[in-house]
């Protein structure tokens, strides 16, 4: 699907039906979440804050996979020199930042009432998705620091990718720190045995934040392809 | 089908981080139909001869 | 190997030439140690419990001294362009910088953090575990540096955006140096955390040169 969509007027057509239907869908999977979420009881342990994870972990599902998303168009962007596929790597570097800045604050507003504390340093999860972030951070501030786009492409994609190799290692790096350290039993999120009434909405809140994302990365890329174009016609304004 | 809003104690920090959320996810909504928007408009030739895509 | 020595003496040279060398880096780590007293209140017992965590931390932070210089003089006066079309290639003149950056700025500061530790009242006997992980996460950091550094070639703000780029790379070797000097002290088991340290610093030197010249040559287009 990939090739046939790199051509940028195949895109911009595809993308005009399917951004809305991604978004219909987004909006009818996250009203059916909430209310499978909010007709869920409290849980044994955690009580009501029980709640937070049907939108603290879709959050960080979605950090990640936005991260992969963007390191796989850097990619294509690096590799075969292509303005759609920077395009949509710059598309996802704010949607990225986004929802990593809500996965962290929405854990640490669920880790207060549950394990104690605001924050756990020495956890895996939480200190990937932190760096996640700053991994985010960084692409957007090397993007704004280039101001010629032709010079641009490259750089991101080089760090992107870079970044991309370094996540695993760090998620590794404080997995074996904590090893050392036998950290705080962390509460596990969505943990293997998680109950059908919680489970479910997590599933749905998960496919709702993914095809919201679908449908907002869709409009972004659009709106780059506009930027181009519209830069393109003021070049040859000025000509 | 009852739906549950007692928070009790933790409502601080359920509405605080369904709050957040909204915001946050709202914010990128906003914004990006706003970009796309504007980018559209921009894109549009001042002397129209070609229909918008 | 002639023309990498060649190399490598250049970036020598040019590292001491730019002024003392290590001398700014080491003065960095200084002056916040002797700021951590201050920052932190009296207590010495506490002081002497943060010592090794604080001067690792610091060690990786000076490493970010002077990168902004590894690519950018010969980028501004046109021998990365000589370099780049030379017949070396650009690769090894990015190995050669980078080992140059860690043999003139981070293994120096590597063997002041023993003494920075022994000044906070730290304990003495981690010496060795501090140079240690000191010289090898040193090595990573200049290598990851490199990479931050040739990255911003050509746009403003260098200084702070390659800290900005390169600090979540950081992470790994400092968690693992952390962990190494930690252990040490704590009697467990430091050979793990300082092998995958060691294991990390040779992976980033032997990669990060691709990156390096990667980017290096996307700025000069």
């Amino acid at each position: 699907m990939i090739p046939a969509l790199a051509n940028p007027d195949r895109f911009m057509a595809f993308s005009r039906w399917a951004a809305p239907l991604l978004g219909a869908l987004a909006a009818l999977l996250l009203a059916a979440g909430l209310v499978l979420d909010f007709t869920a009881p409290p849980d044994a342990r955690q009580g009501y804050a029980v709640h937070i994870m049907f939108i603290h972990v879709p959050a960080a599902w979605m950090s990640l996979f936005v991260y992969a998303c963007l390191g796989g168009a850097s990619f294509f962007s690096l590799v075969f020199r292509h303005a759609l596929a920077r395009a949509a790597a710059r598309a996802a570097a704010p949607l990225g930042a986004g929802v990593t800045a809500a996965a962290l604050i929405t854990g640490s507003l669920w880790g207060k009432p549950t394990w104690g504390a605001w924050w756990v340093w020495g956890d895996p999860r939480l200190t990937s998705v932190l760096v996640l972030f700053l991994l985010y951070t960084a692409y957007m501030a090397l993007d704004a620091a280039i101001e010629d786009e032709a010079r641009a492409a490259p750089a991101t994609a080089i760090l992107a990718l870079v970044g991309l190799i370094n996540l695993p290692i760090v998620h590794y790096s404080v997995v074996w720190w904590r090893s050392l350290h036998q950290g705080p039993s962390v509460l596990r999120a969505g943990g293997p045995s998680l109950p059908p009434v919680y489970l479910t909405p997590l599933l749905i809140m998960g496919l709702a934040y993914l095809t919201g994302f679908g449908a907002l990365w869709l409009v972004r890329i659009r709106g780059e392809v506009w930027r181009r174009r519209a830069a393109v016609m003021a070049m040859r304004a000025a000509a | 089908m009852s739906f549950d809003f007692d928070a009790g104690k933790y409502a601080p920090y359920v509405w605080g981080a369904y709050a957040v959320s909204a915001l946050i996810l709202g914010g990128l909504v906003a914004d990006t139909l706003a970009r796309a928007r504007r980018w559209r408009r921009a894109a549009r030739p001042d002397a129209s001869t070609e229909t918008a895509p | 190997m002639s023309g990498f020595s060649l190399i490598l003496r250049r970036e020598f040279a040019l590292a001491f030439a730019g002024g003392g060398g290590p001398l700014v880096a080491i003065g960095f780590f200084l002056a916040m140690t002797s700021l951590l007293p201050l920052a932190l209140g009296g207590s010495p017992e506490r002081l002497a419990g943060v010592a090794p965590g604080f001067a690792w931390l610091v060690l990786a932070l000076a490493a970010l001294i002077s990168l902004e210089r590894m690519f950018e003089r010969d980028y501004e006066d046109g021998s990365l362009d000589l370099i780049a079309l030379g017949p070396a290639p650009l690769e090894m003149a990015a190995f050669a910088k980078a080992l140059a950056q860690w043999a003139t700025t981070t293994a120096p500061l590597a063997l002041v953090a023993p003494f920075v530790v022994a000044a906070l009242g730290g304990k003495t006997a981690l010496w060795p575990i501090i140079t240690a992980a000191g010289l090898t996460g040193g090595l990573a950091f200049a290598f990851l540096g490199g990479i931050g550094a040739a990255l911003s070639l050509g746009s403003r703000r260098g200084g702070i955006l390659i800290a900005v780029i390169v600090l979540p790379l950081f992470t790994p070797p400092v968690i693992f140096g952390a962990g190494a000097i930690e252990a040490f002290g704590a009697g467990l088991d430091w050979k793990t955390p300082l092998l995958f340290l060691a294991a990390y610093a040779l992976a980033a030197a032997a990669l990060s040169p691709f990156a390096m010249a990667a980017a290096a040559r996307n700025a000069l287009s």
